[in-house]
């Protein structure tokens, strides 16, 4: 099996941002493995402006912010991307196994930084009854779809959650002329950014209904209809509040969860409820070589907080590594 | 065109019956209304390959049960290349007087030929399923039951007919059916009409209504709606056995499943309704189920649901509806096929087969019957080096679409070439859109590879057939 001095896996700003800082911290060889066919990870459908505020001190898009990192970690020999690499395995003792087109690789690294970033809550994890037809979507591919293929999946859509990605959308939507009816939550305030949903919701006219919840999903092939019911303080249904909304399209937008199955696998310890990694400090995870950074770590409302904090993960590899040589 | 014999329904019952034809020199078309096999009740099971306990020793569906597992274990796995595991079942009784219970229960068991059943004590429980709870006293061992896919099941079946001659018309509808005075029936279907001598009715929840149309309004389907509830991965080794607790008088309770695909399932729930197209999941299905499962399980939690659906069991009384219908010489019916007619369909195959022998059909063997049908690569399923000896020769093999169940370019080429025409029909086929994150990463690759093998737009792909597009329009 080949021996690598680090491995990163995940190409988005978190791991960019880790094999860029690890270099400039003294490590001489990174290979960053990326199952996209590009780098950037998330960044690149978040075509909407808000990106390096405190980075860049300028609002840059998604794909600018990602670029500038894209930029740098291509002009440096020393660090091997490595793209539609998809790691498949990782144990203790910082094997992994990957594969993309045309073969099936083995490297030993000695030291893992995991920044695979996080996959999206679904309808089925909070359990919205009702049929099941086309037209709900989680909010992150309704997301990739308008922005990266040009696909609109309806006319009139209701909003389940109001995160940013939920808030980003509702506009996002609105402005290629979908009808936005409702954004619905559970809770008594919006976990999203108050910029967001100012400039999103507002300034768009479109309804949010806080302490609601999605009761029902009705449509046989594609959706037709949601039914919406107020809850009190404990999440109660509050008889006789229910309503209707006529709709084609459900967006689920109601959390992110890190990707950590390959801590998982590698023996790490994972935090059951957040699946996150245990451990006594951001970065570190409980098995001794292998690292977590970006949203993989924790679930991040700023791509600058992850570009900061991931640096961080860099320089303690390096500093493992030093340790180690 | 003149068949000897029109099929109408590609759930298991229609595949296996299509299947049992295609041995014999006839005319088979497989008429089915949606655009793909399997998308009635075959689709929303628990994917149980029944032994057979738990039925009264007298009924037709109970033989037909053992004989359909028997088929299972001895040829069909085999031959078809499918994924069956023979995982046994546990009977748990939460009383020590319920131990009687368990008794009565072999003894019917083994009057219907179910072989190997043991009573097991709760030492033996600790030792073998160390996750059942406290409540749990002992335990009837069942080993011949086991686990399929059973969208899976209907796909190779349905392959290897067609394989083997049978017609397969999907997205057609049967519409009118006429007697005709010197014998057989013209079949409306997809606008066309279509001469059969013999009709085979295995239309799931239209059983009834098909029934009617040929002139034999012989029994009405009661739907019985189940839920089911689908766990994470990560409890795949939750249970080494399905789990049943006693039957209750109207169903075998909340059962906790083994799937082959390993995510554990808990469900389903058993209530009449009158709407045959009530596939809704509920507040209270979801209560009752966790609630079930917990008492067996008490570490299930509700977190650890990550997908849940609904299935209609085609009731048509107690027992299966599989006979001649003397009103309409050349029908033969194979309908109110509940529970557990997936395991049963290749044992009511061979009857309706028989059925029809006995009613003047020649079954004349053809020279050459294509038993075997090749088992599809599917990455989750292999080790690691056997997924990288299969992209030696295929590098799309390596070329990852599905992160959360693993599933390769290829494989999703694969299951167009076989017939996959909708993203449940990928889904169904390859496990793709399947996992943790149902589709949020995978869904706009497979729409594309969908769009190159099959020259599909974005706005024609469906997720089960015409009205469940998934794109209202698209901008270049
Ligand atoms: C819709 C949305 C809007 C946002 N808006 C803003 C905003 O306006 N301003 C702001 O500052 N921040 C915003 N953020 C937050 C910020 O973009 C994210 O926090 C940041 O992108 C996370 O970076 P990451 O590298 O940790 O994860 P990601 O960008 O998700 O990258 C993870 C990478 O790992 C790869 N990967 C995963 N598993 C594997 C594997 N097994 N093998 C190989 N590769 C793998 C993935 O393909 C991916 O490329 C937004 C986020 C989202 C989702
Ligand atoms: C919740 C649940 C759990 C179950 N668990 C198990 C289990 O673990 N083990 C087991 O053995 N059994 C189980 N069953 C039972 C099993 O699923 C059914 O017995 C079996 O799938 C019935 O198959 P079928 O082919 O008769 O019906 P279907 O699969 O419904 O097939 C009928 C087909 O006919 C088509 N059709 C209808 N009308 C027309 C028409 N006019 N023209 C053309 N086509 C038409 C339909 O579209 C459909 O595809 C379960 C059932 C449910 C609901």
């Amino acid at each position: 099996m080949k021996e690598r001095e680090l491995v990163i896996v995940g190409g988005g700003p978190a791991g960019m941002a880790a094999a860029l800082a690890a270099r400039a911290a003294g490590v001489r060889d990174v290979l960053l493995l990326e199952r996209d066919q590009h780098l950037g990870g998330i960044l690149n459908q978040c075509i909407h402006p808000g990106f390096g505020l405190h980075h860049f001190k300028e609002e840059l898009t998604g794909p600018e912010y990602a670029d500038r990192f894209v930029r740098l970690v291509r002009e440096d020999p020393a660090i091997e991307v490595s793209l539609r690499s998809f790691v498949v395995k990782l144990t203790g003792a910082r094997e992994l196994s990957f594969l993309r087109p045309g073969a099936l690789e083995e490297v030993k690294a000695r030291a893992v930084i995991l920044a695979t970033g996080c996959r999206e809550r679904t309808r089925e994890m909070i359990a919205i009854p009702g049929s099941r037809p086309a037209g709900v979507f989680p909010a992150g591919l309704a997301q990739k779809m308008v922005n990266i293929e040009g696909w609109i999946p309806g006319r009139e859509a209701v909003i389940v959650g109001s995160g940013d990605i939920g808030l980003i959308m509702a506009r996002r939507m609105a402005l290629e002329g979908v009808r936005v009816k409702a954004v619905v939550e559970i809770q008594k305030t919006s976990r999203g950014l108050v910029r967001n949903v100012v400039q999103c919701l507002e300034d768009f006219g479109i309804p949010l209904y806080f302490q609601h919840r999605v009761s029902m999903i009705h449509g046989r092939d594609r959706v037709e209809k949601v039914a919406v019911v107020k809850v009190d303080d404990d999440f109660k249904d509050l008889p006789g509040t229910g309503f209707e909304i006529a709709c084609d399209t459900v967006l689920v937008s109601v959390g992110l969860i890190p990707e950590n199955e390959l801590l998982e696998m590698a023996g790490g310890e994972i935090n059951r409820r957040t699946n996150t990694p245990v451990a006594p400090a951001v970065n570190l995870t409980s098995v001794p070589g292998i690292f977590a950074c970006g949203n993989a770590c924790k679930v991040y409302d700023l791509a600058d907080s992850v570009t900061k904090d991931s640096e961080l993960a860099g320089r303690l590899a390096a500093e493992y590594l030093g340790a180690a040589a | 065109m003149k068949y000897d014999v029109i099929v109408v329904g590609a759930g298991i019952t229609g595949a296996a019956v299509a299947r049992e034809l295609s041995r014999y020199r006839l005319d088979v078309l497989l008429l089915e209304r949606e655009a793909e096999p399997a998308f009635g009740v075959s689709k929303s099971n628990s994917g149980i390959i029944h032994a057979g306990t738990q039925n009264p020793p007298a009924s037709l569906k109970g033989w037909l049960c053992v004989e359909g597992n028997r088929l299972m274990r001895e040829e069909l796995a085999e031959d078809l290349g499918l994924n069956f595991v023979q995982c046994g079942q546990l009977v748990v009784a939460f009383e020590e007087s319920d131990v009687k219970e368990l008794e009565k229960i072999k003894a019917d068991g083994e009057a219907l030929g179910i072989r190997g059943m043991a009573l097991v004590d709760r030492a033996w429980l600790d030792a073998n399923e160390p996750n059942l709870g406290p409540e749990v006293k002992a335990a009837l061992l069942v080993p011949s039951a086991g686990i399929i896919s059973p969208y899976r099941f209907v796909y190779a079946l349905v392959e290897n007919a067609v394989r083997n001659g049978v017609q397969l018309k999907t997205s057609c509808r049967v519409t009118g059916i006429t007697r005709i005075e010197k014998g057989g029936f013209y079949v409306e279907a997809g606008g066309q009409v279509h001469t059969a001598r013999f009709l085979v009715n295995a239309a799931g929840l239209a059983a009834d209504e098909v029934s009617a149309m040929a002139g034999a309004p012989t029994f009405k389907i009661h739907p019985r709606k189940g839920e089911e509830y689908l766990l994470d991965k990560k409890r795949e080794h939750i249970a080494n056995r399905i789990i049943f607790p006693l039957p209750s008088r109207t169903s075998k309770g909340i059962l906790i499943i083994k799937t082959s695909d390993g995510n554990p399932m808990i469900g389903p729930t058993a209530h009449e309704t009158e709407d045959k197209a009530d596939l809704s999941t509920t507040d209270e299905g979801l209560a009752e189920v966790l609630a079930g499962a917990r008492r067996m399980m008490p570490s299930i939690e509700k977190s650890d649901i990550i997908a849940y659906f609904a299935g209609l069991r085609p009731a048509a009384g107690k027992d299966f509806v599989i006979r001649h219908e003397d009103s309409a010489p050349g029908l033969v019916n194979a309908a109110g096929i509940q529970s557990p007619g997936l395991t049963a369909a290749p044992a009511i195959a061979a009857m309706v087969a028989g059925i029809l022998k006995d009613h003047g059909l020649r079954l004349e063997p053809k020279a050459e019957f294509h038993r075997l049908r090749p088992k599809p690569a599917h990455l989750f399923q292999v080790t690691l080096a056997e997924t990288r000896h299969l992209i030696e020769k295929n590098p799309a093999y390596g070329d990852i679409v599905c992160r959360c169940e693993l599933v390769s370019a290829q494989e999703v080429r694969d299951a167009v070439k076989r017939g996959a025409r909708t993203l449940d029909g990928v889904k169904f086929r390859t496990r793709a859109q399947a996992g943790r994150c149902h589709g949020g990463f995978c869904t706009t690759r497979i729409m594309k590879i969908m769009h190159e093998e099959l020259g599909l737009a974005a706005t024609e792909i469906t997720k089960r057939g015409p009205g469940s597009e998934l794109i209202k329009e698209e901008r270049k």
